[in-house]
């Protein structure tokens, strides 16, 4: 699989380390009334779905830049690359 | 009709021509009392001690395919009972026993063969680690014994014993463990389910419940809406996706494994042999092939193939722990979705839905559990209360912090 960095184009995705659903960005306010139920959900259920995918990437090996890729999971074609500060600014994403 | 020798005999002689299909081909019924989804090992088992063992009747198993045609004919095909958690260790020692009289109970060759598991030791630190699991094994009446070099090197000579990096220093030896003709096991509780009334229905994929007031009623399928009145799930890689249509979230992810075959050679291998540091295991096919493996490629998948840096990385595992094996050809590869759980162990409970139960997250090991998993999720499915052997299998282990996690790795799927 190729994945197109945002700032360093095409990259193998053996540089890089996956870290999963990026939904993993939106940490639930630990102050919040159901907070030990929200974050129970939140480390341990995953949508899993068959098809579209954002998920996180880690540049372990290039510039250690944390990216949002879009990916399909039955087909493995990669759609988008994005940095994930970029999407976690913008308000992070849907479980 | 039942297999045996005689059998064998009368049917070579007269031109093999009373052979008949090992199961029907049912039209399914309007309604059953028990539906389990999924016809791969773990349903076909579950079907067959549901009916053979706690002796209930009306069940279907309902199959989106061919039966074999998932995990339970992918893997490779390695059955052991060398855990260390308690939570785990009973329940695959029961298996094991239950795999050691699986071909009397079945009536079935399933070629069951306890050619012995050697997991190769390489520090000081792993030993340690190898002689506390060993002795778990032994404490929950399986068995282990710790092999120096030396005796490692008789076992198998053809060892790089003095790699730089990974020496060989011992093993831990599981003989009970081995290797079982793993489409023998799907036909095998297939035919032998079906010889005690159960339908066996494929090409009928579930594609959503009919639940009213909590309560579970029926499945709706491709091949039309089936009533029922307890549904079991044991749909191995598309768990997320099927109990999704129940409206739940798992701690699940899917994740795909590849696995290789060589060409075949003569007897080579004696056993099982696991490298663990290398990503690498190794075991021998009756056929004479090389049947190999390592890591799954740690990425979401539902692709059922995996890309080439993971190909990759097991050749290289296996040219350092056996380099004889550079000589070898590569006859096949394919992979196989893995429904990786977030401690690496299973799920084998009742959900919020009456009447609708779960058996998954099987990670790459669930071909081994195949006898437990169907007895343990019939016992499950019959008494509404869990097998002995099963009771630590349950969804609300991880919010009570009470995780099965063999590998430490914390709630990280692709690491365990
Ligand atoms: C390459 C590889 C190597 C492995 N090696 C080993 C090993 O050495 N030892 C070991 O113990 N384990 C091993 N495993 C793991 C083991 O194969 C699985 O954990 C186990 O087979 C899963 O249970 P199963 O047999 O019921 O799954 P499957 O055979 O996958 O059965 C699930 C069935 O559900 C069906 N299904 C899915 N969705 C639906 C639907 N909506 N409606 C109806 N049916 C549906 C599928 O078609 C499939 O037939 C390996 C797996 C792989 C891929």
């Amino acid at each position: 699989m190729i994945i197109p960095h945002p700032i360093l184009g095409p990259r193998d995705a053996q540089e890089f380390v996956y870290l999963g659903d990026a939904s993993l960005l939106n940490r639930p306010d630990w102050q919040c009334d159901n907070a030990a139920r929200e974050f129970c959900d939140y480390q341990y259920l995953r949508g899993n779905p068959a098809g579209i995918h954002r998920e996180l990437w880690f540049h372990e090996q290039g510039d250690r830049s944390w990216l949002v890729v879009t990916r399909d999971t039955t087909t493995h074609e990669i759609l988008k690359a994005e940095l994930a500060r970029d999407v976690a600014r913008a308000g992070g994403t849907t479980k | 009709m039942t297999y045996s020798g005689f059998r064998l005999i009368k049917e070579a002689l007269t031109g093999h021509k009373g052979w008949k299909a090992a199961w029907r081909d049912p039209e399914p019924q309007p309604h059953y009392d028990f539906v389990i989804v999924g016809g791969g090992g773990h349903g076909l088992a579950t079907a067959h001690y549901l009916a053979k063992v706690y002796r209930k009747s009306s069940i279907a198993v309902l199959e989106k395919g061919w039966i074999g045609r998932g995990n339970v004919g992918r893997n490779s095909t390695i059955i052991r009972a060398n855990y260390l958690l308690p939570g785990n260790e009973p329940f695959y020692e029961h298996s094991l026993r239950l795999w050691e009289g699986l071909e009397q109970d079945l009536n079935y060759n399933a070629m069951v063969s306890q050619r012995g598991i050697m997991n190769l030791i390489h520090t000081d630190a792993q030993r340690d680690a190898f002689r506390r699991r060993g002795n778990s094994m032994i404490l929950h009446g399986s068995d282990a014994e710790l092999l120096d070099r030396e005796e490692v090197r008789r076992e198998a000579p053809f060892l790089n014993f003095d790699h730089v990096r990974f020496p060989i220093k011992g093993a831990l030896m599981h003989r009970r463990g081995g290797t079982v003709r793993h489409d023998a096991v799907a036909w095998g509780y297939a035919r032998s389910a079906d010889r005690h009334g159960v339908d066996i229905v494929q090409n009928c994929e579930v594609t959503g419940f009919r639940i009213e007031n909590g309560k579970m009623r029926g499945v709706e399928t491709s091949r039309g809406y089936i009533g029922a009145g307890k549904v079991g799930v044991a749909v191995a890689g598309s768990s997320s996706k099927v109990m999704s249509y129940a409206g739940m979230r798992l701690p699940i992810e899917s994740h795909v494994l590849q696995a290789f075959v060589s060409e075949g050679l003569k007897p080579v291998l004696p056993g099982v042999i696991t490298f663990g540091a290398g990503h690498f295991y190794v075991s021998q096919s009756d056929k004479g092939g090389l049947v190999f493996g390592g890591d799954i490629d740690g990425y979401n998948s539902y692709a059922q193939r995996g890309n080439l840096p993971v190909v990759e990385d097991v050749c290289e595992g296996g040219m350092a722990l056996m380099p004889m094996i550079g000589r070898a050809r590569l006859l096949r590869m394919w992979g196989g979705i893995m429904d990786m759980s977030m401690d690496g162990s299973p799920i084998i409970d009742r959900t919020p839905v009456d009447g609708l139960y779960f058996n998954g997250g099987w990670c790459y090991g669930g071909f081994k559990a195949t006898p437990a998993s169907g007895m343990v999720f019939a016992h499950l499915l019959a008494n509404d209360r869990p097998h002995d052997t099963a009771t630590a299998y349950r969804f609300d282990r991880f919010e009570k912090g009470l995780m099965i996690d063999e590998r430490g790795a914390g709630a990280q799927p692709n690491l365990h």
